[in-house]
């Protein structure tokens, strides 16, 4: 009886699904690409020998990451003295560069737990590079972190553990905090980024020729077979771990914005931080992403699976997060103004007519809160050296904010006799340019030895993976009919 | 698709982890013992040029402690007993005896008899005697019971937990001031009246203490703080100065 009343819903959907309707959605994956095309593309990016750019460029990005390494091993023989810091301005660029960093790794998390808990099936083509980038980006972000503390080999004293001297660390620090919210976002995200890579795996694992790849892929795979056990399994695995990882998303920036909050500094000591920040770090992180993808799709010929319909949604986000941001640099202003507060009227006064007066004028206001309106055009969104342009502005703004929200608070203290400059070193410049190194030169071993798109995700979206999809033949038929009846 | 990892290696997984896990708590447990000084320093005795017999001189002879470390409760570092202090008694008893020669050769020479010296305060660690054996610590808390050495040993950790342990619950430790020296000294021999009529009673205590047959170490280390108004320093800098 139940077979007998969902059958003809079946047929009916099948049908109306088949004809051509003029609200119908834009295809995720363009010019009707099937499976196989799928796993030949992005497969064949690692299959294939690695073209002549990509080990001039992984030459370029070692080499820069080589002399960056060469600049915290100097910096941690020598002590933090070869960075520029001093009083007042005891954080200048490592924490600039830890933000900046870590906000970069909110737009992968977002991308592959956020989206995927809202259903929003576009994010199958860009979330296994968006999250690989967070995870190089969190790599970059902790250096800064773990070497400024200047003695690295007590590092350790951040960790709870039991100990001869009969004290823990201090659990009211927000910079304990953030060792604690950076390294579970670490190891969720580590989690997340691999239970996902599984069935890629398996898949390239299957297709390897060479005995060292097969029994490499073989291990990584896990012992996978695409069985339904094991499908049900991963599903599961993966709902959860976005679960886990959709507060972490929110969470670690705020943890982040804590340090400056809970200070007493004018400028630091904000209430908005936390979304703020949030905002900040999505925005950021989103204008990486596609910094990394628009030259990754169009090298490896991928403009069917990144199309620009994703190009466009991901510029809204940054449309929407950057006029955020925007917003809350206008609310710190309102607030100086409205608080009375002689202190913080002078900080933000200072923040736009004091020495630091361009970094605010072209990082925050041109490159963070103008440059983004572009995107209100679709012209404009479409148009991929526009959405470059920008991305590249973003980039930099958001570095530049960070800088102004740090130095820019500490640089004019309280008392006039106190006030200084900051002025970086060679090895503030250079561990700035390794961390670059770093995260590029991961990248590009990335997209060389595992598949940038995730496959598997990618054709759960096509229209052939839809129970309900009919075979191209009955669909001619099918067609055709409809054709005939209207 | 061929095989090609064997059968046996669907265990392996299993069998790593478990190793693995014994390794891991193994070293942990390890680490726990052997490193840290409750292990690496107590128990410590080198061979002195001098075998000093503390118990003989103290729990027979009947000898306080400041007789030779004379300075331990008027400054920061307690001192070693020069060979005047020595030759003090030594030029009338024992003249002869072999042991003694490297003190009598210092007495003739002036040089110091060169002590092993056993607990070593970091030199980032600010440490007063005179600031503890004046407000009820004995020798014997940090010490131990060194009436009862032949030969004097390390007795106690000396590690920074251990201190604290002392800073963060002193009413576990304190004795009068007149038992710092005593180092056999127990709570229970304290007499209660006189303790009482001395120091009195913690503000919050109910009953009258002076009625009760005998005190813990707890009573009497917590009237003597609030008497003595003790608060010892937990902050970084009280110590690391």
């Amino acid at each position: 009886m139940d077979g007998a009343t969902t059958a003809p819903d079946v047929i009916e959907g099948e049908a109306s699904a088949s004809v051509e309707r003029p609200l119908a959605r834009v295809p995720l994956v363009l010019n009707k690409r099937n499976f196989s095309w799928i796993t030949e593309r992005i497969s064949g990016v690692i299959e294939a020998n690695a073209p002549r750019w990509w080990w001039v460029a992984f030459a370029i990005t070692s080499m820069v990451a080589m002399f960056g390494l060469f600049c915290l091993g100097y910096q941690i023989s020598t002590g933090v003295g070869t960075w520029g810091l001093n009083h007042p301005v005891g954080w200048a660029w490592d924490i600039t560069n830890f933000v900046f960093w870590i906000g970069i790794g909110h737009a992968g998390t977002l991308i592959s737990a956020i989206l995927f808990l809202l259903r929003q099936k576009w994010r199958t083509s860009i979330n296994r590079a968006a999250e690989a980038m967070t995870l190089f980006a969190v790599i970059c972000a902790a250096i800064f972190p773990g070497v400024h503390v200047g003695r690295v080999w007590m590092a350790w004293y951040l960790a709870p553990l039991p100990n001869n001297y009969g004290i823990w660390p201090n659990f009211r620090s927000p910079l304990l905090w953030d060792v604690f919210a950076v390294s579970t976002y670490f190891s969720v995200s580590v989690l997340f980024w691999y239970t996902g890579l599984i069935p890629d795996l398996a898949t390239l694992r299957d297709r390897a020729t060479t005995k060292i790849k097969k029994f490499l892929y073989g291990i990584f795979a896990v012992g996978w077979r695409g069985s339904n056990r094991n499908w049900r399994h991963y599903e599961m695995a993966y709902l959860l771990l976005a679960g886990l990882s959709t507060p972490l998303v929110l969470s670690v920036h705020s943890v982040v914005s804590f340090d400056f909050a809970t200070s007493i500094i004018p400028t630091w000591h904000t209430t908005i931080f936390p979304p703020y920040f949030v905002a900040g770090a999505i925005f950021g992180g989103f204008a990486m992403v596609l910094t990394l993808l628009i030259p990754a799709r169009a090298i490896y010929k991928l403009q069917d699976i990144i199309t620009p319909q994703h190009i466009d949604k991901m510029a809204k986000v940054i449309l929407l997060t950057g006029s955020i941001v925007g917003y809350a640099y206008a609310m710190e202003f309102f607030v100086a103004w409205y608080s009375g507060n002689q202190y913080e009227k002078f900080a933000f006064y200072n923040r736009i007519f004091g020495p630091y007066w361009w970094y605010w004028w072209v990082g925050m206001l041109f490159c963070n809160t103008v440059s983004p309106q572009l995107f209100w055009f679709k012209r404009f969104r479409q148009n991929i050296y526009v959405v470059y342009f920008v991305c590249m502005c973003v980039n930099t703004g958001m570095w530049f904010e960070r800088f102004i929200i740090i130095v820019g608070g500490l640089h004019r203290d309280f008392l006039p006799s106190s006030w200084g400059m900051f002025y970086p070193t060679w090895v503030d410049i250079w561990t700035f340019i390794g961390t670059f190194g770093i995260f590029t030169s991961l990248f590009l071993l990335f997209i060389r030895y595992l598949p940038m798109i995730a496959m598997s995700e990618v054709k759960i979206v096509l229209p052939e993976a839809n129970p309900h999809h009919a075979s191209p033949a009955e669909h001619h038929t099918v067609a055709a009919g409809g054709k005939e009846r209207t | 698709m061929a095989n090609f990892f064997p059968r046996w290696s669907n265990w392996l997984p299993l069998k790593i982890s478990i190793c693995g896990t014994f390794i891991v708590c193994g070293l942990t447990a390890g680490t726990w013992y052997y490193i840290t000084p409750k292990y690496t320093r107590v128990g410590y005795q080198p061979i002195q040029p001098v075998p000093f017999p503390h118990d003989l001189h103290v729990s027979q002879l009947g000898m306080d402690c400041r007789y030779c470390h004379s300075f331990v409760d008027v400054a920061a570092a307690s001192n070693l007993p020069n060979t005047q202090t020595c030759m003090a008694c030594h030029t009338q008893v024992q003249k002869d005896n072999p042991k003694l020669e490297p003190v009598r050769a210092s007495w003739k020479t002036g040089q110091p008899i060169e002590w092993v010296q056993l607990h070593r305060t970091p030199d980032y660690v600010y440490y007063d005697h005179s600031a503890h054996v004046n407000r009820g610590i004995s020798c014997a808390n940090c010490h131990g019971p060194v009436n009862h050495m032949p030969v004097v040993y390390h007795a106690k950790p000396h590690s920074m937990a251990w201190c604290l342990e002392c800073h963060r619950h002193p009413e576990n430790f304190l004795r009068p001031e007149t038992q710092i020296t005593n180092l056999d000294w127990k709570p229970e021999q304290e007499n209660v009246a006189s303790f009482v009529a001395k120091y009195g009673q913690p503000a919050d205590a109910k009953d009258d203490w002076s009625k009760k047959q005998k005190l813990t170490q707890r009573e009497i280390g917590q009237t003597l703080k609030e008497r003595w108004n003790i608060q010892p320093p937990l902050n970084c800098q009280g110590c690391h100065r």
